[in-house]
């Protein structure tokens, strides 16, 4: 009697279940879409909202139990919940924020929130994975969806240029993650994380484990748009629906560090001092010039492009402190930049309508006064973008400049000070025309859109809160990164 | 009622009347002024709550309030006052209201915004005197900024989007390598026992004579823009003369003193060895402003721009005065930021009030106005000699004091210094007699109407300290000296003997 035992392999499936959820959820989303009609789509967002809520719960359910699943390919420990719960709140987000977005533009309501879920379960176990294969394909099922949710306005040729870019040098960076890949694999017999440390522990640095090492970055470093492998955020993150570009600019670039992170600590913790030079280089380089190109920008969805690049930038400073305090500082920060980014493109989506986009700041003149909740919401969301106090931005920078000093990168912290100062030029540019310019044109008041001010307004409260209290975040963001290995 | 927090409330107060004020309607809009005026009173009121209950004669802290913040970084809301804020914070809480009761009829569009900043601003103010934790110092020195730049930026003069971002870049350059030399000294601090930003556990660091020197210039270089000292001022006269008038007091009397007390509460007794180190420099540079600012005030066609390079001269003396290093000369400094911010501060609101009148502030636009707008001149002439230094008014008894005690160590500094003395009273008195005196030539002054009943109110209480303070310096001084005591006896404890020297001579003039 040959039976196949499946029992090694389903042990602790729950692990995977944050993951499951929303992608049973999007399934859920494509089926319920084909039996209904147009102007009952805003259901899908209910299903949706309710289902990453559960995904959210099921995270916050696993908490602490700290499980490893599928032969310890895919794992539930903190860092990954966490990294989950916050996924599935930034997803939550834009799908609330899409409700109203979806109504005014000629977007499919189904396969936006479809993909926009599938590719959040895509994030979460990208988070979760403890294998290199395992993080392949997620980051596959994330991309692939992220790839279409650019071309969705399939009628206007930015948006379909945005696919067409992100998803060629997509694939390029795909090529040199597997080829990475196949080095760790070479060099230590397995793809997983926990062998590739021991074999790091006992061979130290390798040629192939630098190759590995090297290809890998590369290939994050397009996901996330490290300088120099930046070039197509702008582009991507102006031709797609502004909605998209928000979900992009905060949840695909928070799953993907979130895995680069967890690479470089838990499996090459160990030759940290190989990395840290290098991420140190990357560092500076991603901030400066993202910030120096954000300056000149003049189209708000491009600015906000490149100082997404910027704060990638930023938030490299706690990888390459490489200790504790440093990846706690760097989860703190991907929370910190999800909820002001999300916010700010909110602030974008509401200035704008269908054929009348608004992304232009010369358009915004005088919005601050005439719309006070929209303007005094940008308002904080580009101070805290500048690191201002008393606003979240400002914590999570203080949080990791301190890590930096700390690690004895005085220097590295000294550069993100400069860099912020560039920064509050352009992010205080934006505040400019909202309130000290007197319009030619006025934009007209945006009609009833309750829910993307709702998403504003947590957003703000969000902001507000971490920046005020960042205690008990910060806390759990030390806890999560505590409980790699 | 012995137990209110007074010092929290009087931070928090206008903070929260700005957003009672949010919430008022736009309309009428004498309702919001009122109501901004009111708030700010109860924060003058809280402020003499306090002076009540400070004890003159102790050096330490008083009315201390400590609760946990953000434990994990150790950091902590603690609040304080000594002998130097005591006096600024009072400067403060009385120049807000008095600055928005000036604004009555000079702002006129989205009042409700501006008053709204203003007292945001306060609570920045107030906050960055009474912080005696490193990070929430920080977190008020910046929150100082944003309602600035929009008082500057939204109801300024023509080229005041320029003015705005100016004053913000300026501001941040210097504060950001403050805000990491912080985060240094946090660090520094675990390796003495926790992890902490807390005033008291920064003096007891025992840095190295290096990490001193660079501490000490990142401190110094944002307080050195603020103050401002040559050449860090070229962003004072673009934001003085964009600002509105109220936003103009403000930074004059209030925004400026924070660099130098920056230096008298942080950089001198963090960093003593720094600072001995950097003192002939740093005179140098002060002095040069002294000169400088003066010169440069005489030519100026504009009389805002005019005040504005006076503030530069005189904030020069203050600096003078700091890095004596005996307790005469940093009394006299302390006792001249106070001087400046009733002198100056009185100079803007009468020149607001005159360009109310006639949308100019070209000197050569005036003449003859004593036979015009007699009260006007009157109290102009009062806040002209005070901010010259005639004898019997405050600014004779501070610039006294600072050349007294910074003659000993710095004879040629103050030498030349004192020259700023001299020139200040030509360019104001030059000023006074072209705006003043002589023919009423241009028609348009004839019918010029005097000072109102509101504008006296204003004028009153900042003239009328002046008198008291150029008559009664005791009261002043006798709170002020314990803490000032203090914080150079940390620095003599650090002073090489070299320099032991030079602060023994300028103890024994104090004796």
């Amino acid at each position: 009697m040959a039976t196949i035992d499946l029992s090694p392999f389903v042990a602790h499936w729950e692990v995977a279940l944050p993951g499951l959820i929303v992608a049973g959820v999007a399934m859920l989303v494509m089926a319920v879409d084909a039996l209904m009609r147009g102007s009952e789509r805003d259901g899908l967002a209910v299903i949706g909202i309710l289902g990453l809520a559960a995904a959210g719960v099921s995270a916050i359910w696993l908490w602490g139990t700290d499980l490893a699943g599928f032969q310890n390919t895919v794992r539930a420990d903190r860092y990954a919940l966490f990294v989950a719960v916050l996924l599935c709140a930034s997803t939550l987000l834009v799908v609330l924020m899409s409700v109203d977005y979806l109504r005014d533009q000629p977007l499919p309501a189904g396969e936006f929130h479809a993909l926009v879920l599938l590719s959040t379960s895509g994030m979460i176990f990208l988070a979760a994975a403890n294998d290199l294969i395992v993080l392949f394909l997620a980051l596959e099922i994330m991309s692939v969806a992220a790839y279409v949710l650019a071309g969705l306005f399939r009628h206007e040729i930015r948006s379909t240029e945005a696919a067409l870019k992100y998803f060629l040098l997509g694939a390029f960076a795909t090529g040199f993650l597997l080829y990475g890949i196949a080095f760790f694999y070479g060099a230590s017999g397995s793809t997983r994380l926990d062998q590739i440390a021991l074999a790091v522990a006992r061979d130290g640095v390798t040629t192939w484990t630098l190759l590995g090492m090297a290809f890998l970055l590369v290939g994050f470093g397009f996901k996330v748009a490290l300088v120099p492998f930046h070039a197509w955020a702008p582009d991507v993150y102006e031709g797609a629906p502004t909605a998209v570009t928000a979900f992009m600019a905060v949840g695909v670039k928070a799953a993907a560090f979130a895995a680069l992170a967890r690479v470089f600590s838990a499996a090459l913790g160990g030759i940290a001092a190989s990395w840290t030079g290098i991420l140190w280089v990357l560092a500076v380089l991603t901030m400066t010039v993202g910030n120096v190109i954000a300056v000149r920008q003049r189209s708000v969805k491009r600015m906000l492009a490149y100082s997404s690049i910027a704060h990638a930038g930023y938030a490299l400073i706690g990888l390459v402190a490489a200790t504790r305090d440093g990846g706690a500082a760097l989860l703190f920060y991907l929370a910190v930049y999800s909820f002001m980014t999300l916010g700010a493109f909110g602030v974008v989506m509401a200035l704008g309508r269908r054929g009348e986009p608004n992304e232009n700041l010369d358009d915004w003149a005088g919005v601050g006064f005439r719309h006070p909740a929209l303007g005094l919401s940008m308002a904080v969301f580009m101070l805290s973008l500048a690191g201002i106090p008393p606003t979240a931005g400002f914590a999570g920078k203080f949080y990791l400049f301190s890590a930096a000093i700390d690690a004895g990168y005085v220097s590295l912290a000294v550069i993100g000070a400069l860099n912020s100062l560039v920064s509050v030029y352009y992010y205080l540019g934006v505040l400019v025309p909202m309130y000290m310019a007197d319009g030619t044109r006025r934009i007209e008041a945006p009609s009833s859109r309750p829910y993307l001010l709702a998403t504003i307004l947590v957003t703000v409260a969000a902001t507000l809160a971490i920046g005020i209290l960042p205690g008990a975040p910060m806390e759990l963001a030390r806890s999560a990164f505590a409980s790699l290995r | 009622v012995s137990t209110l927090p007074v010092l929290t409330l009087i931070v928090l107060s206008p903070v929260l009347g700005a957003v009672l004020l949010a919430l008022l309607p736009r309309e009428p809009v004498v309702g919001v002024r009122r109501a901004a005026f009111v708030f700010s009173l109860v924060t003058f009121a809280l402020s003499l709550v306090m002076l009540a209950r400070f004890q003159a004669g102790v050096a330490d802290f008083q009315l201390v309030e400590r609760a946990s913040w953000i434990r994990q970084w150790g950091i902590e809301f603690h609040l304080g006052v000594d002998g130097v804020s005591l006096f600024l914070v009072l400067l403060t809480t009385l120049l807000t209201p008095l600055v928005i009761l000036a604004s009555w009829t000079d702002v006129t569009k989205r009042v409700k915004e501006y008053y709204a900043f203003l007292l945001v601003l306060e609570t920045g103010m107030l906050g960055t005197l009474l912080a005696l934790d490193l990070f929430l110092f920080y977190v008020f020195w910046e929150v100082m900024l944003v309602p600035m730049f929009f008082l500057i930026g939204v109801w300024g003069g023509s080229r005041r989007v320029y003015a705005a971002i100016k004053f913000v870049l300026f501001t941040m350059l210097g504060s950001l390598p403050m805000l990491v030399a912080i985060l240094y000294c946090g660090w520094r601090t675990k390796a003495t026992g926790g992890f902490s930003f807390a005033y008291e556990r920064f003096l007891t660091l025992g840095l190295s004579p290096q990490e001193q020197l660079w501490l000490f210039a990142a401190f110094a270089l944002a307080f050195a823009i603020k103050v401002p000292l040559f050449p860090l001022h070229t962003w004072l006269p673009d934001a003085h003369v964009e600002a509105p008038t109220g936003g103009s007091v403000i930074l004059a009397g209030v925004l400026l003193k924070m660099g130098t007390y920056g230096f008298l509460r942080f950089a001198l007794p963090f960093f003593p060895l720094a600072a001995l180190e950097a003192a002939p420099y740093l005179v140098a540079l002060a002095v040069i402003g002294v000169v400088y600012g003066a010169l440069v005030a005489t030519v100026q066609p504009d009389l805002k721009k005019l005040v504005a390079y006076s503030s530069v001269s005189h904030l020069g003396f203050v600096m003078l005065g700091l890095f004596a290093f005996n307790p005469i000369a940093v009394g006299g400094s302390l006792y001249q930021m106070l001087n400046h911010g009733l002198s100056t501060g009185a100079l803007f609101l009468l020149v607001g009030m005159i360009y109310e009148r006639r949308h100019t502030r070209l000197i050569a636009s005036f003449g003859g106005l004593w036979a015009a707008v007699p009260k006007f001149a009157v109290f102009l002439l009062i806040a002209m000699l005070a901010s010259a230094g005639l004898p019997g008014l405050n600014g004779f008894v501070g610039e006294f004091l600072i050349m007294l005690g910074a003659f000993g160590p710095w004879p040629w500094a103050t030498a030349v210094a004192s020259s700023g003395v001299v020139l200040g009273a030509l360019y104001l008195l030059w000023m006074y007699q072209r705006v003043v005196f002589g023919p009423l030539v241009h028609e348009e002054n004839r019918h010029l109407t005097d000072l109102n009943a509101r504008e006296i109110t204003v004028l009153v209480p900042v003239l009328g300290l002046c008198f008291v303070m150029g008559f009664f310096p005791a009261p002043f001084l006798t709170r002020m000296q314990p803490s000032i005591d203090r914080i150079l006896a940390r620095v003599e404890a650090r002073a090489p003997a070299s320099t032991q020297i030079a602060v023994n001579m300028g103890e024994g003039v104090a004796r």
